[in-house]
């Protein structure tokens, strides 16, 4: 297993571009980390949680019979009224405190999700069959899932989609307005409450989006959320905030890394290599800002 | 200080009586002081220094996998025992035992200790939210890194050795409750006595602001290591003990156990008040008591109960009982109060 990446050149291939399909969908998660970051400066550990819950949701559609991808729509919706939710009731009032607060208010709400998910939809690893087939290339030595593209293809819609909306429309410019400055945007007739409740009901958009092309592509587990969470925010501090195309870039490079990962080391340690990965790319930044005497805040 | 001789006297002779006095809450008593040493040593870091790690369950659980293998391999072959599942093919005589256990928590305790120190230069330079989801990132790492090494068990989990057949059967409770309830003397003291130094002073000048005391001189990054290594020595210590106490360990639901263990200590720190020596103390004994007491009419609804209460006591009661006590009635913490001054801010509320 382990030097069969440099003697099949074809698996490389493969991997390569499982991971930039895969990373795509990273990307559009990370997006609305960075969005909700910038804004409202939570760090939201239930993120990943909410990209499950949209994947369940695009997994009940096809439970009752109606094509998943359908789910493409439909849990945006629900999930955007979700966010709204657990802003309303939670988020909202650790908003303007400490960060730990945040995080730690996040944690109990990923959590709470996490073990409700376990109730209500069971502990099986579950997948919601598109049935789109799949695509073979260079003589059937790749093998792509065409569900993957799809995937990717929606992905990069939306992101589309909603990088246009931030730039053109009223609330665009309004979130815009409240993440360079709440205050000032609040003293110019910004109402900042509801900006912050629209910034979380996006993201929490993204993540349905998300979910429901994940539970296509891949399988959905109530406990899969947290490395979701860390994906994001990984691709987010190596991005740096407001950085679309370096959002995109990284989240592809985490792909291929995971596929990597997955080939060389075995699938036991993907994810463990995702959270040492995040630990070695803090670590690196650390010692790179302490020669100038600064540092990560 | 006449005092607190009496109150501590009090508690060390109720701490020494409590197994003979509730003999059907032994395991129960055990868990709380392991939970004690815990709390305690993460209000070191989020508390005095305002580090906020999820990383010490890393030493927690290191110190756990630590102590098992150690008395496990002492005498027998590591490899063989894990994978046949323990106790079926080899059986440790009780001096076997106990000296394994020994030399186990020993190991437990300075290991962690040392990674500790290895790894704190690199990690206490981040600040702020990076250092916490970084020692989350770590310590969930440490989960999944260590359910996929055979020789401690892999995924399948390692049992730790039985107790063996010495003192009839209320032998084995007695034991565990005074290991655990030593470790939280040990660790009372030991944090009682760095409180009262210019240490604490220092963690607490680290926590106020950072760059203003590297100005004043003082070397930040050599008193956060030591803090860590602090904590990370009761941890690993604790994290042995339980591990004994529970019999088997599990590399992501018992040992590197970030969703509970990883949690409770923050929110036990943070409900009793962080930043106090006696805050985590009654946070924990308060935490413990509500887990047990109503985890039973949650049946099966537990984590979702978990979630729940983290969300209350983020949001309502940041300052935890300690700080609350603190607000309604200030002399009793030394602080000197204008009585004009508080009817003001009373009437002014």
């Amino acid at each position: 297993m382990d030097f069969m990446v440099f003697q099949y050149p074809m698996i490389t291939v493969q991997a390569c571009l499982d991971g930039i399909l895969l990373g795509i969908l990273f990307a559009l998660i990370a997006y609305g980390m960075a969005l909700q970051w910038g804004v409202m400066n939570i760090i939201n550990i239930a993120q990943g949680d909410l990209v499950i819950l949209g994947g369940y949701i695009a997994y009940f559609m096809y439970l009752y019979g109606i094509h998943p991808a359908w789910g493409v729509i439909v849990s945006p919706i629900i999930m955007y009224f979700v966010g709204v939710g657990i802003y309303k009731l939670v988020i909202n009032k650790v908003v303007d405190r400490d960060l730990f607060i945040s995080i730690l208010a996040t944690f109990g709400i990923s959590i709470l999700f996490m073990q409700l998910m376990n109730f209500a939809f069971g502990a099986d690893v579950v997948l919601a069959n598109s049935g789109y087939g799949t695509t073979f290339l260079f003589d059937s030595a790749v093998v792509l899932p065409n569900s993957k593209i799809f995937s990717a293809f929606v992905s990069i819609v939306f992101a589309i989609c909603l990088v246009i909306y931030m730039k053109k429309s009223k609330l665009g410019r309004a979130i815009r307005a409240t993440a360079q400055n709440a205050r000032a945007a609040k003293i110019l007739g910004v109402d900042t409450e509801k900006v912050y409740a629209a910034t979380f009901g996006l993201n929490a958009a993204l993540c349905g989006v998300a979910g429901a092309l994940i539970s296509i592509t891949f399988t959905i587990h109530p406990y899969m959320g947290l490395p979701y969470t860390i994906r994001s925010f990984m691709i987010v501090i190596v991005a740096g905030l407001g950085n679309l195309p370096g959002v995109a870039m990284s989240g592809m490079g985490l792909g291929v890394f995971e596929e990597f990962a997955d080939y060389i080391l075995g699938t036991e340690f993907r994810i463990g290599s995702v959270f040492l990965l995040l630990v070695l790319i803090l670590v690196y930044r650390r010692f790179k800002l302490s020669r100038k005497r600064e540092y990560l805040k | 200080m006449n005092k607190n001789i009496i109150l501590y006297a009090t508690i060390l002779i109720f701490g020494l009586a409590a197994p003979f006095i509730f003999p059907a809450f032994k395991v129960q008593l055990s868990i709380l002081c392991v939970l004690i040493v815990l709390a305690t040593t993460w209000n070191i870091q989020g508390g005095e220094m305002g580090y906020n790690t999820f990383g010490n369950i890393l030493f927690y659980g290191l110190g756990m996998y630590l102590c098992a293998s150690v008395q496990v391999g002492m005498f027998f072959p590591l490899a063989e025992w894990t994978e046949s599942g323990g106790e079926k093919t080899f059986v440790h005589t009780p001096s076997q035992f106990f000296q394994g256990m020994a030399a186990g928590l020993v190991v437990a305790a300075v290991v962690p200790t040392i990674v500790a120190g290895l790894i704190g230069y690199a990690i206490l330079g981040l600040r702020g939210h990076y250092f916490a989801i970084c020692t989350l990132g770590l310590g969930v790492a440490a989960g999944e890194i260590s359910g996929g090494i055979e020789i401690i068990g892999a995924g399948q989990g390692f049992t730790t050795p039985p107790f063996p057949n010495v003192g009839g059967l209320e032998a084995r409770g007695e034991f565990f409750y005074f290991l655990s309830f030593g470790a939280l003397v040990l660790t009372f003291i030991a944090v009682r006595a760095i409180y009262s130094t210019r240490f604490r002073l220092i963690l607490n000048a680290i926590r106020d602001n950072e760059d203003k005391a590297e100005a004043m001189g003082i070397e930040t990054m050599k008193y956060k290591i030591i803090g860590w290594m602090i904590s990370a020595f009761f941890c690993g210590l604790a994290g042995g003990i339980m591990g004994g106490l529970v019999g088997y360990i599990d590399s992501t639901d018992v040992a590197f156990d970030g969703r509970e263990m990883g949690v409770f200590m923050v929110l036990m720190a943070i409900l009793g008040g962080k930043g106090t020596l006696w805050g985590p103390i009654i946070g924990a004994t308060v935490f413990h008591i509500f887990k047990e007491g109503f985890w039973t009419f949650f049946l099966g609804w537990q984590y979702v109960a978990l979630g729940v209460l983290i969300v209350v006591i983020v949001i309502y009661f940041p300052e935890g009982i300690m700080g609350w006590l603190r607000e309604k009635y200030p002399e009793r913490f030394g602080e000197v109060v204008d009585e004009a001054d508080r009817k003001a801010q009373v009437e002014l509320k």
